[in-house]
């Protein structure tokens, strides 16, 4: 339980994942000017990491490592995620219409989401032999829940310089960079929670 | 001759024209996380440039094989097989760089820079063309990698390549190599770019103001 709590901390503020891992940056830059759409996106970002993770650990432990074919994983985990995208599109799309015209649109961009893979490895490596099952699902979707915080505090960052007088030479990525290396100082004073 | 000229051209636009870092803005997770240290930067860039002058020339191969509707999917597989091989190569020869680039090797899967030029280029343009682009991406790719990792790395650590080069009184700021540092150098070398280019722009409009009077 006490390792639980320890992953779940971990992933949302101590070691987030765009503030610290630089991992979905992409997602994080791109579909940020809105809080409507960063919101979306991060529960999309969450659903789909909580269901990578299941399925990731389950071929990694009952099909990859029984045959030895490890060094398959990449492969193996991006195709797991593909086609994981494209179903979860397909489900949606057929029982819940509400939940599909929320999260549909970013459905796809999702494949390419370095995030999913990163977390799908690091449930791996993140300590001798691998988490395990549970503990891959909860690092899966803290690490998802930590991505949703970030890109939706980023979004309203952005929403407010819109706004604001800011130098025309700053406009555009620089000043949204320069941003977010500000929200990340501020997410590194998160560093001493747990050691 | 005009086909030399082209291929110099088509190489020039990734360093140039549509550098995938200063001026598409592609690729960020691995130019942020792995530019702490030049030689990191070097090692990304050139495993970067393997998968994606392997992976443009096969697409491009094949383009005429594969079917439009499946093409993502493909474009997935010939992508992950280049990047196993380099991860497997890299765990190898250079042990020591694979430890230190850790997950940023097998996430070169998603890199956007390699879909974008995979879907926008190769699945379009003949293999020896489809080459010569994957060749100038990958090496504005590791340009730009090496540009913002020695600054990194000079004002992070005071070292270039592990070597110490700023005076024994600088004291190094730690914040350039942490995360924040990250993002912020690379507002700032964005800025920088971004006004040369403009400056660039403004000088062969008036050039051309001139020719014409």
């Amino acid at each position: 339980m006490n390792s639980l709590l320890l992953i779940i901390v971990g992933g949302v503020l101590v070691n987030n994942f765009v503030m610290s891992k630089f991992l979905g940056i992409c997602a994080f830059l791109g579909v940020s000017k809105k809080t409507e759409t960063a919101l979306g996106m991060g529960m999309a970002v969450t659903f789909v990491m909580a269901i990578a993770s299941l399925f990731t650990y389950l071929v990694q432990h009952y099909l990859l490592i029984p045959l030895h074919l490890e060094y398959m994983q990449t492969i193996a985990f991006i195709l797991i995620i593909a086609v994981l995208v494209q179903s979860v599109e397909m489900v949606l799309k057929k029982t819940s219409r509400s939940l599909y015209l929320a999260l549909g649109v970013y459905l796809p961009l999702i494949t390419t989401n370095c995030a999913v893979l990163g977390v799908a490895i690091n449930n791996t490596t993140a300590v001798e032999g691998g988490y395990n099952l549970i503990q891959s699902v909860v690092n899966g979707t803290a690490g998802a829940l930590g991505f949703t915080l970030a890109i939706v505090a980023f979004a309203a960052i952005r929403e407010r310089l819109e706004i604001g007088n800011m130098p025309k030479w700053m406009d555009g990525f620089p000043g949204a960079l320069i941003g977010a290396g500000l929200m990340s100082i501020a997410f590194q004073g998160f560093s001493g929670l747990i050691h | 001759m005009s086909e030399k000229k082209n291929l110099r051209k088509i190489f020039m636009n990734g360093i140039l024209d549509e550098n995938p870092t200063f001026r598409m803005v592609l690729g960020m997770c691995p130019t942020l996380a792995i530019s702490t240290a030049v030689n990191q930067g070097i090692g990304m860039g050139l495993a970067t440039t393997f998968v994606l002058v392997f992976s443009n020339l096969v697409i491009s191969l094949l383009r005429n094989i594969i079917p439009e509707k499946v093409r993502i999917p493909s474009f997935v597989v010939v992508i992950a097989t280049f990047v196993t091989i380099v991860d497997q190569l890299m765990k190898a020869f250079v042990p020591a760089l694979s430890q230190s680039l850790g997950v940023y090797i097998p996430l070169i899967v998603v890199n956007c820079i390699i879909f974008a030029r995979a879907e926008s280029y190769a699945f379009k343009q003949p293999p020896m063309a489809s080459l010569v682009d994957g060749l100038g991406m990958g090496a504005g790719f590791t340009l730009a990698l090496i540009l913002l990792s020695s600054v990194r790395e000079l004002l992070g650590s005071g070292t270039l390549m592990g070597a110490q080069v700023m005076p024994a009184s600088y004291h190094p700021m730690a914040i350039i190599i942490r995360p924040p540092g990250g993002f912020i150098m690379l507002g700032l070398l964005l800025l920088v770019v971004n006004a040369a280019v403009k400056a660039m722009q403004k000088h062969k409009a008036s050039r051309a103001k001139e020719e014409s009077v």
